[in-house]
C-alpha cells in the first residue's frame, strides 16, 4: 500500500481545522452554562429580579454560542468513520463506548434540557427552571467527561489488548478506560480551561459596561460573579495543569521532551526553558533562559529523577521499532495461520512494540525487509516536530499565569468594591477577553500535535489510521467545512458582538441601559 | 445476567433498530415540520409558530441521531468505518445541511427583518428536507450493496474515484427511497402539526396529510416491487459460528435477484413490518380527515417503525453489503464489537435509555400548553 504524505497531511488538517473551530465554541458552553446557573441559583434564593435578568442575559449569548457549538460537533463525531476509516476498524471497540456513552448519559441531558432553559422561562417553575439549568450545565460537562476519557485513550491506551484474529485493538477492562490517569486530569483541566473562558467572557463584556458607566448594577453583579467563579476556574486549571505535567512525565515521555525542548537529557532535576529557539537539526535548545530544578520538580515530582531527553528517546525507540519488526512479522504468520511455537512465543515476547513495527509500513511494504535507512527514518517520524509543542505549551502556559493575575487583582477590587473606578484595568480586561480561547487552542496542540507520529499512543500510527479516500476528496471537504464555518462563525460573532452591545435592555424588559429612549425598538 | 455472544449480536441488531427507529420519530418529527414549514407558513408570525412547535425539542431529538452513529461506532465498528468513509460526500451533505438547523432555530427569532427571519426559513428547511432524502437515499443504496471492498487488514476500498461517487449514489431506486423518507417524515410532522396547532395551520397540515400518505404508500410500494423483480439481494450460504469470533472475510454470500425477500418465508411474521408501514399510514390519512390527530401521529410513527423494519428484516443479517466483493459484506454477526463491548454497552443502554426516555417525555408534557392565551411565548 502507498501512502500519499499529501493525503495524509490533508486528513490530519481537516481534524485539526474541524477541532479547533469546535473548540472555539466548546470552553465557553462548558462554563457559561455554570455562570448561568449561580446567577440562577442566586435569584431563586433571593427573589431579586436582576438575577433573573442576569441569568436571561447571559443565556442568550449562551445560546448564540451553543447553536455554533451543536452544530460543529457534529462533524467530529462523524469524521472518525468518514475520514479514519481504519482507525475506526483499529480501535472501536475500545474508542466508541465511551462516544456512545457521552451520547446516552451526557448530550441527551444537554440537549432535552436546553431546550427548556432557552424556552421554559413562563411555562416551569423557578425550582424547576433552575433544575433544567443545573441538568443543561451537568449535561454539558458529563459529555467533556467523556469524550476526554476517548481522548485520554489515544494518548495513553489502557485497559486493551490487541487482538491477532481480529486485528484490532480490543477492550480488556472498561475500568481502566475510565479511570485512566490521563483522562481524569486532562478532563478536570480542560473543564477548568473552559470555566476560565466564561469568566473572562462576562468579565470582559461586564467591564466594557462599567467603563461606558452604563447598567453599574447589573455589570457590577456579574463582574462579581464571574470573578468568584474564575478565582476558584483559575487556580485549578494552573494546579491540574501541573498535575498533567507529572501524568506526561510518567506516561507520554515524548511529549515531556518535546515540550521542554528537552534534546539532551540532563541531569536531574531538569531545568525550564522559559524561552528559547529549538532547533531540531542541530538538536539544541538555542538562547535558552532556563529555571533550574523546575520541570524535574513538575514531572517526576522528586530530586533525583531524570526527564527523558529525545537523543535517549530515540535510542529507545529504535530498539522498540526492531522488536516491532519482529511483532509484525510474527502476526502476519499468526494471520496466515503458519504459525509455529517459536513464532507465537515471539510475538508474545514483542506484541508490545507492533505499533512501533507499523511504522515502518511507511516505508516498505514487508516491514520485515526494512534496510537501516527505512529504520533511522522511522525513528526520526517517532518524535514530532519541537518547536509547535514547544511554543504552544508556553502560549498557554503563560496565558494561564496571565489570567490568573487577572482574576486576582479583579477579586481584591470586587471585594474592595472599587473595581468600577478602574478603568484602566477594566480596558485591560476587556482586552483579555481572547486570552482564555489562546490558552486552550494552544493546549490542544501541545495535546493533538504532541502525540504525533501516533494516532493512538505507541499502538497505531496516524498515517495507517485514514480512509481510502483521494487528497481531491479531502480537499473538497475541508474547502466545505472551513467555508461553512467561517459564515457560521461571521454570523455568530455578529450576533454576539450585537447583543453584547445592546446589554441587558435586549431583554425588553424596560429596566435597562437606554430603553424608553424615543425610537428604541423593543427586541426580542 | 450473562448473555452469550450471539444473543448478544442479536439484541444489538435490535437496538440498531431501535435508535434508527427512535431518531426517526423524534428527530424526523421536527425535520418534517422544518421541510413543510416555508410553504405551510404564509407570513412571518406563521412560520415562527410553525418553528415554536418543535423548538424546545429539537436539540434533544437531534441527538438520537448522534447516539445512532456513536452506537455503531461501538458496537459495530468495521461497518461505522467502511459505511461513513463510504457514503462521504453523502454524508458531507448531510452535515452541512445539518449545519443550518441549530442555528437557524436559535437565529431566527434574533432580528424581525423579513430578509433575515425569511433566510433562516430556507436555511432550516433545506436543514431538514436534504437529510431527510438522503438518509432514505442511503437505505436504498444499502439495498444496492455498496461499492467496497475489505483486505485481510480490514482496510476498506472503494471502487473507483471517489470523487463522482455521489452520481452512482443517486440511481433511480435509491432516489425513490430518498423520496419514501422525506415523504414519510414530512408525513410525520404534517401529523404533528395538525395535533399542536391549532385554526389556520393546522387545517394547512390536515390538508397537506392525505397526499403525503399517499405519496409514502406509493413509493414504499413500488420500492417493494423493485425489491422483489429487479433488485438483487444477498443471502448468507455459510458463516462462521455466530458465537465466535466476528470474522467477516470467513463467509460465503450470493447474490441473488429477490432474495431481500427470503425472510418472510422464513420467518412469516416479519410480513407483519411492511404491513405497518401500509396500515399506518393509511390509518393515519383516515384519522387525520376525521380530526383526530393525535391517533394520526401515532400511526404516522407506526409507519415509520414499519418501513425501517422492513429495510431491516429484508436485508438480516446483512448491514453493509458489498456490490463489488460480496464476500466483503459486513453482517450482525461479523461486523460487530468484541463479547465485552457489546455487554458493557448494553448495560449502558439498559440504564440509559429508559432514563432519557423518561425526562423526555417530562419535557415535552412541561411544554405542552399552546404559546398564546396564558403563556407568552420566549425566544432564545
Amino acid at each position: 500500500m502507498i501512502f500519499d504524505d499529501t493525503f495524509i497531511a490533508l486528513s490530519r488538517l481537516q481534524f485539526a481545522a474541524t477541532g479547533m473551530y469546535h473548540f472555539i465554541f466548546v470552553p465557553l458552553t462548558l462554563g457559561l452554562a455554570w455562570v448561568v446557573f449561580m446567577m440562577e441559583a442566586v435569584y431563586v434564593m433571593t427573589d431579586k429580579v436582576i438575577y433573573r435578568d442576569m441569568a436571561k442575559f447571559w443565556g442568550k449569548l449562551f445560546g448564540i454560542n451553543f447553536a455554533l457549538g451543536v452544530a460543529t460537533g457534529l462533524t467530529m463525531e462523524f469524521q472518525f468513520g468518514m475520514n479514519w476509516q481504519y482507525y475506526s476498524h483499529y480501535v472501536g471497540d475500545v474508542f466508541g463506548a465511551p462516544l456512545a456513552i457521552e451520547g446516552l448519559m451526557a448530550f441527551f441531558l444537554e440537549s432535552t434540557f436546553v431546550g427548556l432553559f432557552f424556552l421554559g422561562w413562563n411555562r416551569l417553575s423557578k425550582r424547576q427552571h433552575l433544575t433544567a439549568t443545573f441538568l443543561m450545565a451537568l449535561g454539558s460537562n458529563l459529555s467533556a467527561l467523556w469524550i476526554l476519557v476517548a481522548n485520554g485513550w489515544m494518548q495513553f491506551p489502557v485497559g486493551a489488548e490487541f487482538n491477532p484474529e481480529t486485528m484490532r485493538m480490543e477492550m480488556a477492562s472498561f475500568t481502566e478506560l475510565v479511570l485512566n490517569p490521563v483522562a481524569q486530569v486532562k478532563f478536570v483541566h480542560t473543564v477548568a480551561a473552559g470555566y476560565c473562558t466564561a469568566t473572562f467572557f462576562v468579565l470582559g463584556i461586564s467591564a466594557w459596561y462599567m467603563i461606558r458607566g452604563r447598567d453599574l448594577a447589573f455589570a457590577k453583579r456579574s463582574f462579581a460573579v464571574a470573578t468568584a467563579f474564575g478565582i476558584a476556574s483559575v487556580l485549578s486549571v494552573i494546579v491540574l495543569g501541573d498535575e498533567s505535567g507529572y501524568t506526561l512525565g510518567e506516561v507520554q515521555k515524548v511529549k515531556l521532551a518535546a515540550i521542554e525542548a528537552e534534546y539532551h537529557t540532563e541531569k536531574a532535576p531538569s531545568s525550564f526553558s522559559v524561552i528559547a529557539l529549538p532547533d531540531d537539526k542541530a538538536m539544541e535548545r538555542k538562547y535558552s533562559v532556563d529555571v533550574p530544578w523546575l520541570m524535574g520538580v513538575i514531572a517526576t515530582r522528586s530530586f533525583d529523577e531524570e526527564v527523558k531527553g529525545i537523543k535517549d528517546l530515540k535510542i529507545e525507540h529504535e530498539h522498540r521499532i526492531r522488536q516491532g519488526q519482529i511483532a509484525v512479522a510474527s502476526l502476519d504468520k499468526l494471520r496466515a495461520k503458519t504459525a509455529t511455537d517459536e513464532d507465537r512465543a515471539a510475538w508474545e515476547q514483542t506484541k508490545g512494540d507492533l505499533g512501533y513495527g507499523l511504522l515502518l509500513k511507511r516505508y516498505v511494504e514487508n516491514v520485515a525487509d526494512a534496510s537501516d535507512a527505512d529504520i533511522a527514518a522511522a525513528v526520526e517520524d517517532s518524535i514530532p516536530s519541537v518547536w509547535p509543542v514547544y511554543f504552544s505549551f508556553r502560549i498557554m502556559v503563560y496565558a494561564g499565569f496571565l489570567m490568573a493575575v487577572l482574576v486576582a487583582t479583579s477579586l481584591a477590587l470586587v471585594i474592595r468594591r472599587t473595581i468600577q473606578n478602574h478603568p484602566r484595568f477594566l480596558w485591560v480586561i476587556v482586552f483579555s477577553i481572547p486570552l482564555p480561547w489562546l490558552a486552550s487552542e494552544a493546549g490542544w496542540v501541545v495535546a493533538e500535535y504532541g502525540r504525533q507520529p501516533w494516532a493512538i499512543g505507541e499502538v497505531l500510527p496516524v498515517f495507517l489510521a485514514t480512509s481510502q479516500l483521494t487528497a481531491t476528496d479531502l480537499m473538497i471537504s475541508l474547502a466545505g467545512f472551513v467555508l461553512f464555518y467561517t459564515i457560521l462563525l461571521v454570523i455568530g460573532m455578529y450576533l454576539m458582538v450585537h447583543f453584547a452591545r445592546k446589554g441587558p435592555s435586549s431583554l425588553g424588559t424596560g429596566r435597562y441601559h437606554d430603553e424608553g429612549r424615543p425610537g428604541h425598538k423593543a427586541a426580542n | 445476567m450473562m448473555f452469550e455472544y450471539e444473543t448478544l449480536k442479536v439484541i444489538w441488531w435490535l437496538l440498531m433498530g431501535a435508535l434508527f427507529i427512535g431518531f426517526a420519530i423524534a428527530d424526523g418529527m421536527d425535520m418534517g415540520v422544518g421541510a413543510l414549514m416555508p410553504f405551510m407558513g404564509k407570513t412571518n408570525d406563521e412560520r415562527q409558530r410553525i418553528v415554536d412547535a418543535v423548538a424546545p425539542h429539537w436539540d434533544g431529538n437531534q441527538v438520537w441521531l448522534i447516539t445512532a452513529g456513536a452506537a455503531i461506532f461501538a458496537a459495530w465498528p468495521p461497518v461505522y468505518g467502511a459505511a461513513f468513509s463510504g457514503f462521504y460526500l453523502a454524508l458531507l451533505l448531510v452535515l452541512f445541511s445539518l449545519f443550518m438547523r441549530p442555528t437557524a432555530f436559535d437565529y431566527r427569532p434574533k432580528f424581525s427583518s423579513t430578509r433575515w427571519q425569511t433566510s433562516w426559513d430556507w436555511a432550516l428547511f433545506a436543514g431538514s428536507f436534504i437529510p431527510a432524502l438522503i438518509f432514505g437515499v442511503a437505505f436504498g443504496n444499502l439495498l444496492l450493496g455498496v461499492p467496497f471492498r475489505l483486505d485481510s487488514m480490514m482496510h476498506s476500498h472503494y471502487q473507483g474515484s471517489w470523487i463522482f461517487a455521489l452520481l452512482p449514489l443517486l440511481n433511480p431506486f435509491a432516489l425513490l427511497c430518498g423520496v419514501l423518507s422525506a415523504a414519510m417524515l414530512m408525513l410525520h410532522g404534517a401529523a404533528w402539526l395538525q395535533w399542536r396547532e391549532t385554526g389556520a395551520i393546522s387545517e394547512k397540515a390536515r390538508k397537506v396529510v392525505p397526499y403525503l400518505g399517499l405519496v409514502v404508500i406509493a413509493t414504499f410500494a413500488i420500492a417493494g416491487v423493485c425489491v422483489w423483480l429487479w433488485i438483487d439481494g444477498f443471502r448468507l450460504v455459510s458463516q462462521p459460528d455466530p458465537n465466535g469470533l466476528p470474522l467477516p472475510l470467513d463467509k460465503e454470500v450470493v447474490v441473488a435477484q429477490g432474495a431481500w425477500l427470503d425472510v418472510y418465508s422464513r420467518e412469516p411474521l416479519s410480513i407483519l413490518a411492511p404491513l405497518a408501514g401500509f396500515g399506518g399510514a393509511m390509518l393515519a390519512v383516515l384519522a387525520s380527515l376525521a380530526r383526530r390527530p393525535a391517533f394520526a401521529f401515532l400511526m404516522t410513527s407506526v409507519t415509520i417503525a414499519g418501513v425501517i423494519l422492513t429495510a431491516g428484516f429484508s436485508m438480516f443479517p446483512f448491514v453493509l453489503p458489498s456490490s463489488i466483493d460480496p464476500v466483503s459484506s459486513l453482517t450482525m454477526w461479523d461486523g460487530t464489537s468484541s463479547y465485552m463491548t457489546l455487554n458493557i454497552m448494553f448495560w449502558v443502554v439498559a440504564i440509559f435509555l429508559p432514563i432519557v426516555l423518561s425526562y423526555t417525555l417530562w419535557c415535552y408534557w412541561r411544554m405542552w400548553p399552546r404559546a398564546g392565551e396564558n403563556i407568552e411565548p420566549s425566544h432564545y
